[in-house]
């Protein structure tokens, strides 16, 4: 084998040298060009995170946030603003449009999971809470709530579950382009009494 | 109560839906209730971001250490289990150089993003580590790398044209995420990452099955993601090639036994390789300059074709997509309404605004088709040039630009357990 290996001649060794600085040469640049670029991107950069949330306000409660999250169980969870809730003896976000009575039968709420809560607090009004564990993040409620009640249960990203993906798959198929990178500081588009709608 | 409720809601239903209506005034509680507070568990903290980019920096140290100094295949091994792990099954494969490349796009073109300083670190620190070390990123620390190289049973060697043909795509691959990055049409990369189901365990049956069908894939050909689609190993391979350090097959000199011959299944090592005689070499000097003045052309007829072939890559951007559905509506061309359509009709604004801001989008397609063209075009013309030249090697080499330094080929090297005298 040994003899078949090619010697460089002279004028190769030149060759290689200078090929040799010229990758050298190119390597700076590239390193330099590498900094640059740190630096450029540095000035719009927020040392902040950013996190994915959807607005309230734009959601249409088309119920994709259910099913096209990358998590099996949706990161989108329904929560409720209590400062507007009209605390309804019937509420149109737990009940059917037309129920047959006000308890807790499968076939008189609007929860596909029975995922809201309904208690007692004083004549005549009812607490309504989500159990986050069975809610599933489809806005039945939320669009019972919005279309005939004062519109106090919205969707939110929960950031105890969300994986926060470079680009969220719910945000991808929303019709309504409602999601959006919030910072992580202040990571949710809540509704209040001040802005209810 | 129940009749009046219903009563309440009928007159609000006549009313008309008027948002942000207060139907229900809040009541005032007379038994003490205190309302309860809207729950908002915080997300992960930033400090956590800082120790994935300190994880990154410490495994691309210890890969490219135990590739060039240590050369432990063994060691490269373990490093890589513990970053498919980390970065893979613990972090979800999510903040990843690979999908970094889109956030840094869409940071260069929309002033309006604000890219977090972590993944700026994620797409800097592997390029950086490649223009040192070679690719000891791709060695060891890529989740993506790591998931196929675990499951390399039986490599067969892919013949040289296919090897080139298919090695285009990772460049075309690279383009088209650019693009749409960069018109905020979508981040191409993570929607088809296709190992990023497994790390999540869970996904879309078609993501899953095309994960299965690389891993599946990848048992015959080592790693055919890496190779013929990864966008940034396609920037790495580059940059490879021009790298400071780059590991070895062997430690000392060749003894040219070839025994390292049939080591790679990534068809990385180039054997020794006589010059070509100086009939010949006339011939392909001629050749070559034939195909250095032919990239020029390439380049204007792949612009030509991407600025054609923009409309339907605009089709990309969910506003685009809008303004043709309500184009449609508004014409009288389908009698039903799609849900977006609707949604926009909703916010009351006016649909010129909606048919301004596509048409916008379009022209910022048509200029970005005419450069995903040309790039296109640049790309094959390079890639014939390339292949036009040829070097004289006198050892069994690395292709520096396909290798990954994973370290397969350094035990089959006898100079290798020759005793040493110590550094």
């Amino acid at each position: 084998m040994a003899d078949e290996r090619p010697e460089l001649k002279p004028d190769e060794r030149q060759a290689l040298t200078r090929r040799r600085l010229l990758k050298a040469g190119v390597r700076g640049a590239c390193l330099l060009g590498l900094g640059g670029a740190v630096a450029a991107l540095a000035r719009p950069t927020r040392a902040e995170h950013m996190v994915w949330q959807l607005d309230p306000h734009k959601c249409i409660q088309c119920g994709k946030c259910a099913t096209n999250c990358v998590l099996a169980l949706s990161a989108v969870k329904c929560v409720h603003a209590f400062a507007i809730c009209g605390y309804c003896e019937l509420c149109t976000g737990h009940f059917e449009p037309e129920p047959n009575a006000l308890n807790t039968g499968a076939e008189n709420q609007l929860c596909p999971t029975g995922a809201i809560k309904r208690t007692f607090v004083e004549d005549p009004y009812y607490q309504y809470t989500i159990d986050e564990l069975l809610c599933i993040g489809c806005g039945k409620c939320v669009k019972g709530c919005g279309t005939f009640g004062n519109g106090s249960l919205f969707l939110q990203v929960r950031h105890d579950r969300c994986l926060n993906c470079n680009d969220c798959s719910i945000g991808r198929h929303c019709p309504s382009q409602a999601y959006r990178r919030v910072p992580a500081s202040r990571p949710y588009l809540l509704k209040d009494k001040d802005h209810p709608a | 109560m129940k009749r009046l409720a219903i009563l309440a809601i009928l007159l609000c239903c006549v009313a008309g839906a008027v948002r942000g209506l207060e139907r229900f005034p809040p009541p005032d509680f007379e038994s003490g209730y205190k309302l309860p507070l809207t729950t908002t568990p915080v997300p992960r903290s930033d400090l956590m971001e800082g120790i994935d980019l300190a994880v990154l920096v410490l495994a691309l140290a210890a890969a490219s250490y135990f590739a060039l100094k240590r050369r432990s295949r063994r060691a490269l091994f373990i490093v890589m289990l513990g970053s498919l792990v980390y970065f893979g099954f613990y972090r979800k494969g999510c903040v990843c150089a690979i999908g970094a490349i889109q956030n840094v796009t869409l940071a260069l073109f929309d002033s309006g993003y604000a890219i977090p300083l972590t993944v700026v670190g994620f797409f800097v620190a592997p390029l950086a580590a490649t223009l040192l070390f070679g690719r000891t990123f791709c060695a060891s620390v890529c989740p993506l790398g790591a998931i196929q190289d675990v499951v390399i049973v039986k490599p067969v060697k892919v013949p040289a044209w296919l090897e080139h043909g298919l090695g285009l795509l990772a460049y075309i691959y690279l383009g088209l995420a650019v693009l749409f990055a960069a018109t905020g049409s979508a981040f191409l990369l993570c929607e088809y990452d296709p190992f990023v189901a497994f790390f999540r365990r869970t996904g879309t049956l078609p993501m899953l099955a095309l994960g299965v069908g690389f891993l599946v894939l990848g048992v015959f050909v080592g790693r055919p993601y890496c190779r013929f689609f990864c966008p940034y190993g396609a920037l790495v391979r580059v940059l490879s090639r021009i790298s400071w350090l780059h590991a070895r097959i062997t430690p000392a000199e060749c003894i040219q036994c070839r025994l390292c011959e049939e080591t790679c299944p990534f068809g990385a090592i180039r054997k020794p390789a006589l010059g070509l005689a100086e009939p010949e070499r006339a011939e392909g000097r001629k050749r070559l300059a034939a195909l250095v003045v032919l990239v020029p052309v390439l380049v204007a007829m792949g612009g030509l074709l991407g600025a054609r072939l923009s409309p339907v890559m605009a089709r990309m951007h969910a506003t685009v997509r809008l303004a043709d559905r309500m184009q449609l509506e508004e014409s009288g061309e389908v009698t039903d309404t799609a849900e977006a359509a609707d949604a926009f009709r909703a916010t009351g604004r006016p649909v010129q605004e909606l048919y301004d801001e596509a048409a916008a989008i379009g022209r910022r397609f048509g200029r970005g088709g005419w450069a995903f063209g040309g790039w296109v075009g640049l790309v094959v013309g390079v890639k014939l040039v390339h292949l036009s030249i040829r070097r004289r090697r006198t050892d069994w080499e690395p292709d520096r630009a396909a290798c990954v330094s994973c370290g397969r080929c350094f035990k089959y090297c006898p100079v290798e357990l020759k005793p040493r005298p110590p550094v």
